[in-house]
């Protein structure tokens, strides 16, 4: 589904991402995990064309994308939930839903996405004429999540989506994680809580300062030792 | 005469400010660019009307139809051709050259048709409409309907239909609407489109009102509509309109009841008032991030 292959990425003269590669096949959920600062974001940023790598490849289903646009890549398949959720805070939650199906065409279509979304996310529904500003951090987190849906993703790249959510709101979210790929969407994950990660995804890769430097199935890493001490306290 | 009538005068200069204004805070809303060759657009407005009502003797309706495409066409060219390569550039370069864009839109004009004013070759010869006291020309009238009916479509258009929507979303986080799938360069050039449609709307009835044009004419009437869209709070389209038409009243009471050469002053100080007071332009909101 989603190749990397020894990327690079600067901010002007400092190199942030060095020579990283992974891949994601089709139906996992594979998670990146890495302290701040590590790059995750920069990675997924590079992958969804809001920052270009200064050499490597990206080959997202079989087609060479390091150079294409964010919304075309939107359009083959792939969406991404920014850190921060970055929800349209001046537009209602029904608004940034309709936003997230913005390429597609068929309004039935969209009506019935919207219905999905709102069955998952029941308190969406409740708030959806409510400006997206005003809802709380986990409400925000949800939108953001189900306005990516709304492009039926075949990948879909989530950056933090615990960051700053009470424990059982993350359990919460990461259950909806699972329920997503379990109806076929593949998942990259970027999380700095490793343990919740790492306990719903079926690969991981740990990431320092920009280099991966160890990789596995999640199970084996949620047992092992330098894991353990350097991420799950 | 009368307050009543100074008002009316300041409504109708004053829906003419809200175009242009509307202009200014479109393009600033979504590109953070104050576009300062936008009155140099009014000016292009005044002469495409001016040449295809001489030239061609085209009926106003046919007029104001090709007006708002050229400009349209023009505010795009200049977009990408001036804006677009400095996207990534400081934004004092951005305004640098929309300053330079100006200057050559009026040296252009000054060179194809000279310094000196031309009268503008349109009247209505209808009497004055009188209601009790007041006299209401039918520019007024038009150009009031006319504006207020732009103002309401764009309106219709910026909250429901899909671009519109997407316009707002790139304002807002342009990173974030690149990932919804929009184009964000289609979407600032339908921007910078509407925008130059309006400031050429604003041109002709701007000529209809005071029928003289030359190069320069852009200049005041741009920094007037400038300055009502800081006052309304820049970036806002609702402040724009506001502003602009709070300029067109200021203005012609000023002129009516203290003085005509201090009205600019006057104006303008009004604006430097304002802005001591509330920075962010009367509708402007103090706080923005929830952190
Ligand atoms: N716009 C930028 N300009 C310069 N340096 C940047 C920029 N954005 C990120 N960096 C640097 O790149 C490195 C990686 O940052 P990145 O945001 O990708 O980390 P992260 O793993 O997502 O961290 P966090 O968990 O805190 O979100 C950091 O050292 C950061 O300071
Ligand atoms: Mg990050």
């Amino acid at each position: 589904m989603l190749t990397i292959n020894n990327i690079n990425v600067n901010y002007g003269s400092i190199r942030a991402i060095k020579d990283v590669s992974f891949q994601v096949h089709q139906g996992e959920i594979v998670t990146l995990i890495g302290a701040n600062g590590a790059g995750k974001t920069t990675i997924l940023h590079t992958i969804s064309g809001l920052l270009r790598a200064q050499s490597g490849e990206i080959i997202f289903k079989d087609q060479t994308v390091s150079s294409t646009e964010p919304h075309q890549l939107l359009k083959m398949g792939m969406a991404h939930v920014p850190e921060g959720r970055r929800v349209f805070s001046q537009m209602s939650v029904l608004e940034n839903l309709e936003l997230g199906a913005y390429t597609r065409k068929n309004k039935k279509e969209i009506e019935e996405n919207i219905s999905k979304v709102f069955e998952r996310f029941p308190r969406l529904k409740e708030r959806k004429k409510q400006l997206a500003g005003t809802l709380s951090g986990g409400e925000q987190q949800m939108l953001a999540m189900g306005r990516a849906l709304m492009s039926k993703p075949k990948l879909l790249l989530l950056d933090e989506p615990s960051m700053g959510l009470a424990p059982i709101l993350v359990k919460e979210i990461f259950n909806i994680i699972q329920e997503i790929n379990q109806t076929g969407t593949t998942i990259l994950l970027v999380e700095q809580n490793a343990h919740m990660a790492l306990s719903i995804a079926h690969r991981a890769y740990v990431l320092e300062t920009g280099k991966i430097v160890m990789e596995g199935k999640a199970e084996s890493l949620l047992g092992n030792e330098q894991v353990k001490k350097a991420y799950l306290g | 005469m009368t307050f009543l009538q100074q008002l009316i005068n300041g409504l109708h200069v004053g829906s003419i400010y809200a175009l242009i204004a509307l202009g200014y805070t479109m393009v600033y809303g979504i590109i953070k660019l104050i576009n300062f060759a936008h009155g140099d657009i009014m000016m292009l407005g005044a002469f495409t009307a001016f040449m295809t009502l001489t030239t061609f003797q085209l009926p106003i309706g046919v007029v104001l139809l090709i007006t708002i495409i050229f400009c349209a066409i023009a505010g795009m060219l200049i977009e990408r051709i001036a804006y677009k390569p400095l996207r990534n550039a400081p934004r004092i370069s951005a305004l640098i050259t929309a300053i330079g864009v100006s200057f050559a839109l009026e040296n252009l004009f000054l060179i194809l048709f000279g310094a000196s004013s031309k009268p503008f070759p349109y009247h209505i010869n209808l009497p004055p409409l009188s209601i009790g006291p007041l006299q209401i020309t039918w520019i007024t009238i038009i150009t009031l309907l006319l504006s207020v009916g732009i103002m309401l479509m764009l309106d219709f258009f910026i909250k429901k239909t899909k671009i519109g929507k997407a316009m707002r979303a790139v304002s807002e986080d342009e990173d974030a609407a690149q990932l919804m799938g929009i184009n964000t360069s289609t979407t600032i050039s339908i921007t910078f489109a509407i925008g130059s449609a309006l400031g050429g709307v604003g041109g002709v009835l701007y000529s209809i009102a005071y029928p003289q044009i030359q190069p320069y004419m852009g200049v005041m009437p741009g920094l007037k509509a400038f300055i009502a869209a800081v006052l309304g709070g820049i970036g806002i389209m609702p402040g724009a309109m506001l502003g602009g038409f709070l300029m067109g009243i200021i203005e012609s009471l000023t002129k009516g009841y203290i003085s005509t050469l201090w009205s600019d002053a006057i104006v303008f100080g009004i604006l430097i008032l304002v802005l001591l007071i509330k920075p962010t332009g009367i509708l402007g909101k103090n706080i923005r991030e929830k952190v």
